[in-house]
């Protein structure tokens, strides 16, 4: 249960879901609008800084994570929701490291030309809605039951990795997304591939090496009987499914969790932006448990 | 440091008649008066300047300058005719910034994140340091409008960028060589070019000029002697303001 007075939830959405990944942003919104928290985004928020911010002898590179939990603070929150993994992983990483690290806590907070720098806790939405809302709250909150729907939960990397500085779910055997999508009544199939890299960036210089990280993950998903799979990041979003192109061996649709999530709380499916073939794929699951019910039922 | 203007101005108002303040122009010494802004002493040195300067009023931004202080080993860059001398203050006076500077047929553009990042890929770089808007003698969010290009937001660029009077201190500056000023114009140019909704009442205006509404009145004016166009421009309806 959401405490009355952290029903307001700070946000930070992030570039990528300002524009390639404008459905995650809307469907978490919706969702949330229904569990009843409210997501306020960050005024001027600039971006988390990306893999820059990961270069940690270079403290220039401190500035921008530092420069959102810093807005986070003056708009008066001492916690931060994210929904990209990217921005997750950045913000967290760099408050973990700023915790610990006094120099450069001093550096960075000159630069920024104030006294101290403000901790402020960055959250996950997953972890808000496991931790905080709860899988009983949100299992009652489920309008539409996504029963006989075949569900691979994709992590990737930046949700789990490095497990002490991220420390969100267990690195080898997480469980946040298999409970919410269990909640939400899909039948979660275990795959091997859930944790291993997307390719990431390399598709911008080695689409081969990339493209073959995320073909080994959606065999496997496809190897297991999934029938979508779900990611929370934009770039393994962008990688997994576009590695499917022009390739005619899988057509493993890739929603993010949020997708998933505002359909199952009522939300119409149309405006949630699944494509041709994460919709054909929902609506097929669909048919066969109404038909599996009216066979139960006569 | 960047409160140049500021500590201009008070100078000005409080320097004593008679003294005088020793800077550096291209390396050469010259004794001016105190209070004087970096044009003005450039002048009173004797510089004929007709490149890099403009307005005179802060407003043009033609006349960008870097500068050093005494035992100071930083650059220091403002615009000559808002930033007042100091003791042992060198100088060096540039006519522009160079920045990459794109070519483009705004009509062939659409109005997307891909556009600005074709010509402008190095503002995903921007370390979020904030100097271009420390240094912006408009005082405009340079930072907070690199953030809104980089989500695609052209009305909020736009918006941030509007009084940016392009002369280039921001790029300057810059770690990540953005050309901030370029970007903003291709902005401004991409949200009113395709973003911002036509006006209805201009173009129905268009249609009654094409239709020759106004042919009679136009062609009656050319023809009107000098005792009735004072007549009519005395008479004449001003709009009400507001």
């Amino acid at each position: 249960m959401v405490d009355e007075e952290k029903k307001t939830l700070a946000y930070y959405p992030g570039c990528e879901l300002r524009t390639r990944a404008r459905v995650l942003d809307s469907s978490a919104r919706r969702s949330c609008e229904s569990l009843g928290i409210t997501l306020q985004e960050l005024k001027d928020w600039t971006c988390c800084g990306g893999l820059v911010a990961q270069v940690k002898d270079n403290y220039m590179a401190l500035l921008a994570p530092a420069r959102v939990l810093l807005q986070a603070h003056r708009q008066g929150f001492k916690e931060l929701v994210t929904l990209c993994a990217f921005c997750f992983n950045t913000l967290r990483r760099a408050s973990y490291f700023l915790e610990r690290h006094a120099e450069a806590r001093r550096k960075v907070a000159t630069f920024l030309e104030v006294e101290t720098l403000p901790q402020v806790r960055v959250l996950h939405l997953l972890e808000v809605l496991c931790d905080r809302v709860g899988i009983d709250r949100l299992r009652e909150a489920v309008r539409r039951p996504l029963k006989g729907l075949r569900v691979a939960p994709y992590y990737g990397c930046l949700l789990l990795r490095p497990a002490r500085e991220i420390s969100l779910d267990d690195p080898e055997e997480p469980v946040l997304m298999e409970k919410l999508l269990g909640a939400l009544g899909c039948e979660v199939v275990d795959f091997s591939s859930r944790t291993d890299c997307c390719g990431s960036y390399h598709i911008v210089t080695n689409q081969g090496a990339a493209s073959q990280c995320a073909r080994a993950i959606l065999h496997s998903a496809a190897n297991a009987n999934a029938d979508v799979l779900t990611a929370s990041c934009p770039v393994c979003q962008f990688n997994l499914d576009w590695s499917q192109s022009g390739n005619g061996d899988t057509a493993m649709p890739v929603v993010y969790f949020a997708q998933l999530l505002a359909l199952a709380l009522g939300e119409p499916m149309e405006r949630l932006g699944f494509d041709a073939r994460a919709a054909a794929a929902l609506e097929r699951s669909a048919a066969a448990d109404k038909g599996e019910a009216s066979r139960e039922g006569g | 440091m960047f409160q140049k203007q500021e500590v201009a101005a008070s100078q000005e108002a409080q320097a004593p008649l008679g003294e005088t303040t020793r800077i550096y122009i291209m390396g050469k010494s010259y004794d001016v008066p105190g209070g004087l802004t970096i044009l003005k002493a450039m002048e009173y040195a004797g510089y004929r300047l007709v490149r890099g300067v403009g307005c005179r009023g802060g407003f043009c931004g033609a006349c960008p300058t870097v500068y050093r202080k005494a035992g100071d080993f930083r650059l220091y860059v403002g615009l000559a005719c808002q930033t007042g001398v100091e003791d042992g203050m060198y100088l060096t006076q540039i006519p522009f910034y160079p920045a990459p500077k794109p070519v483009y047929n705004l009509q062939q553009l659409s109005p997307e994140l891909g556009t600005i990042l074709r010509f402008f890929p190095e503002i995903v770089r921007c370390l979020q340091c904030n100097t271009c808007t420390k240094v912006c003698p408009q005082s405009l969010e340079v930072m907070n409008c690199i953030a809104a290009a980089q989500q695609g937001d052209f009305k909020r660029v736009a918006e941030l960028s509007f009084d940016c009077i392009s002369c280039g201190l921001c790029v300057s500056r810059c770690p990540a060589e953005i050309a901030h000023y370029h970007m903003g114009l291709l902005a401004r140019r991409l949200y009113g070019a395709h973003l911002i909704p036509r006006a209805a009442h201009l173009q129905r205006r268009l249609e009654e000029i094409e239709k020759g509404r106004f042919e009679e009145e136009l062609i009656a004016l050319c023809r009107a002697d000098r005792q009735t166009l004072e007549r009519l421009y005395a008479e004449r309806v001003i709009e009400p303001e507001g």
